[in-house]
């Protein structure tokens, strides 16, 4: 068994941040990750492919990455890619798998910067090869320069949909069309927020620009599309949608990328019983923090997109704040010095926070995001319907967890990663009851599978102890 | 239904998908090189034996799984392609096997 200062779960931007000043003040760092390469998903590859011809087409706030992971690998963090994290024991002790072998870490105390997964979108035919998430045609751009082979379809709402189109057309794709999902009147609804977001006007002018770019370049855009389908033999072969109340439109297609707003990474702080709190504005749940990330368990800080979503930028300073808190924490620092060292990050972080009220309006999710209809598919690793769900939440009001227990749905191999946040509002609407009401699936270790032949590798914790 | 937008040239690999040799640039990620055969899937589920494909890319969703190197359900979004390696679509549930 390996013992640090301090373990840092992930290599994004709150991750390095968070590595690197933590290295400043001479703790001993260790950085699982489980991608090969730092930078998170915001800046895959990065290192890579900052320097190459596609770099630029990826645009500025990607390029930034390549100097933050240079701080990164020159900060002297031990840094372990291709790690992944299935469980961590109070006090603490940290199970990793890298490669075919598991293995213990015991830290001090320990910093998840996991950040966020793409909020589930169930329709009918969402599980069809061909259907995608807009993240991961962005990483399949980003890492290995690939785009889809025929003109796409996208689908949904947000400022992703907008940016990976405008750097597909950039780099030569071509965009089938754009089925904007997001209701109507929700501009209005955002615009209250708007003086406390003109502090990131550059970012609004972004948006307005990705916009007119997609006008100019005569990208098909259909507004306030409600509903959507995929249907194929095998793999996606057409696309429906319509407008509320309206009449289906159909469509070929060979992909269609699909984007509904980001969610936290909750697995690990659920796992570890943190306190976590229903974010209504966001539509999920996020971990209960203090003004350094520290979680209901002391020791144990969220940092990054897992504290609730808020941007690469943000994730930055939330990760400089809580490594500086460890600093504090374990008298590398003095508490005065940290809280000064601290003033600049929490003003960015202040700033950028302001901003997200009105994209958080202006991007709700439409509704059906969260009542598909009943021949759609909610688990996709056990495949259990919108309507079995609905059939069992009218017997007895059961919970979260009675349904996964009858239905199975979320004990795939996922854990409820694509389905948890679905299951709850099928029941909810159901019983009648807020979503919230009804919780979270219980998550347990191991966060992600584990083999019988890299438990049996363990080594036996150390009999001194 | 994906294509890559350069030649890797020189520095390619290859890896061989049930038994069928494919190239594919090194140090790339196999689940993009999945996504660019003619197939379009990496898997059948475990219940209907329907086929799959990536969908996430970023090791979350799971519906990438593939036998890679004799192991089964390995996340191919999480895993880099290497020279030689062997890549098998994996069809329905996992059995115990002798």
């Amino acid at each position: 068994m390996s013992a640090v200062d301090l373990l840092i779960v992930g290599a994004g931007p709150a991750g390095m941040a968070a590595a690197v000043v933590a290295r400043r003040h001479g703790l001993d760092v260790l950085v699982v990750d489980d991608q090969p390469a730092p930078g998170g998903q915001i800046w895959r590859s990065v290192e890579t492919v900052a320097a190459s011809p596609r770099g630029a087409r990826l645009g500025d706030s990607y390029l930034a990455g390549a100097s933050r992971a240079a701080a990164f690998r020159s900060g002297g963090a031990a840094y372990e890619p291709g790690a992944q994290l299935w469980q961590i024991e109070p006090g603490f002790r940290a199970f990793v798998t890298s490669g075919d072998k598991a293995r213990t870490v015991s830290a001090r105390a320990v910093i998840l910067a996991t950040g966020a997964q793409e909020r589930p979108v169930p329709f009918p035919g969402w599980t069809l090869p061909g259907v995608l998430t807009v993240g991961a045609g962005q990483i399949l751009l980003k890492t290995a320069d690939q785009v889809p082979e025929k003109p796409v379809w996208i689908a949904g709402s947000g400022p992703l949909p907008l940016l990976y189109m405008t750097q597909l057309l950039a780099a030569g794709g071509k965009v089938a069309g754009f089925l904007d999902t997001t209701p109507p009147g929700r501009l209005g609804a955002a615009l209250r927020h708007l003086p406390a977001a003109l502090g990131k006007a550059g970012d609004l002018w972004k948006g307005v620009a990705w916009t007119l770019a997609l006008k100019r370049a005569g990208v098909k855009t259909v507004k306030h599309v409600a509903e959507i389908e995929a249907r194929g033999e095998g793999r996606l072969q057409s696309l429906r949608y319509r407008r509320q109340g309206g009449a289906w439109q159909e469509t070929p297609a060979e992909v269609l990328l699909v984007h509904e707003g980001l969610v936290p990474s909750i697995h690990a702080p659920l796992a570890l019983d943190c306190k976590v709190e229903w974010r209504h504005d966001q539509r999920c749940y996020a971990p209960v923090l203090d003004g350094w990330g520290e979680s209901s368990q002391p020791g144990l800080f969220v940092a990054g997109d897992g504290a609730g979503i808020a941007g690469a930028i943000a994730a930055e300073h939330r990760g400089t704040l809580a490594g500086l808190a460890v600093a504090a924490r374990l008298g590398k620092v003095s508490a005065a010095m940290a809280e000064a060292e601290a003033a600049p990050a929490r003003k960015v972080l202040e700033r950028e926070l302001a901003f997200r009220p009105f994209l958080d309006a202006l991007y709700e999710p439409r509704p059906q995001v969260f009542a598909p209809p009943d021949e759609t598919v909610v688990c996709r690793c056990e495949e259990v319907t919108a309507g079995t769900l609905r059939a069992r939440a009218a017997v007895g009001r059961p919970g979260t967890n009675q349904v996964k227990a009858f239905t199975r749905a979320g004990m795939g191999p996922c854990q409820g990663r694509q389905c948890g946040y679905t299951v709850m509002h099928i029941l909810g609407s159901a019983q009648n009851r807020p979503p919230e009401a009804l919780g979270f699936y219980r998550i347990r270790p191991p966060l992600k599978p584990v083999t019988l032949g890299e438990l049996a590798a363990l080594e036996q914790p150390d009999n001194a102890a | 239904m994906f294509r890559k937008l350069h030649d890797p040239g020189p520095s390619a690999v290859t890896v061989l998908i049930d038994g069928k040799a494919v190239s594919a640039e090194a140090g790339e990620n196999l689940a993009a090189l999945l996504l660019r055969q003619p197939e379009g899937w990496n898997r059948t589920s475990t219940v209907s034996q329907s086929p799959r494909a990536p969908y996430c890319m970023m090791g979350v969703c799971f519906e990438c799984l593939a036998e890679v190197d004799g192991v089964g359900s390995v996340q191919t979004c999480l895993t880099t392609v290497r020279d030689g390696m062997r890549v098998s679509r994996q069809l329905g549930r996992r059995m115990l096997s002798a």
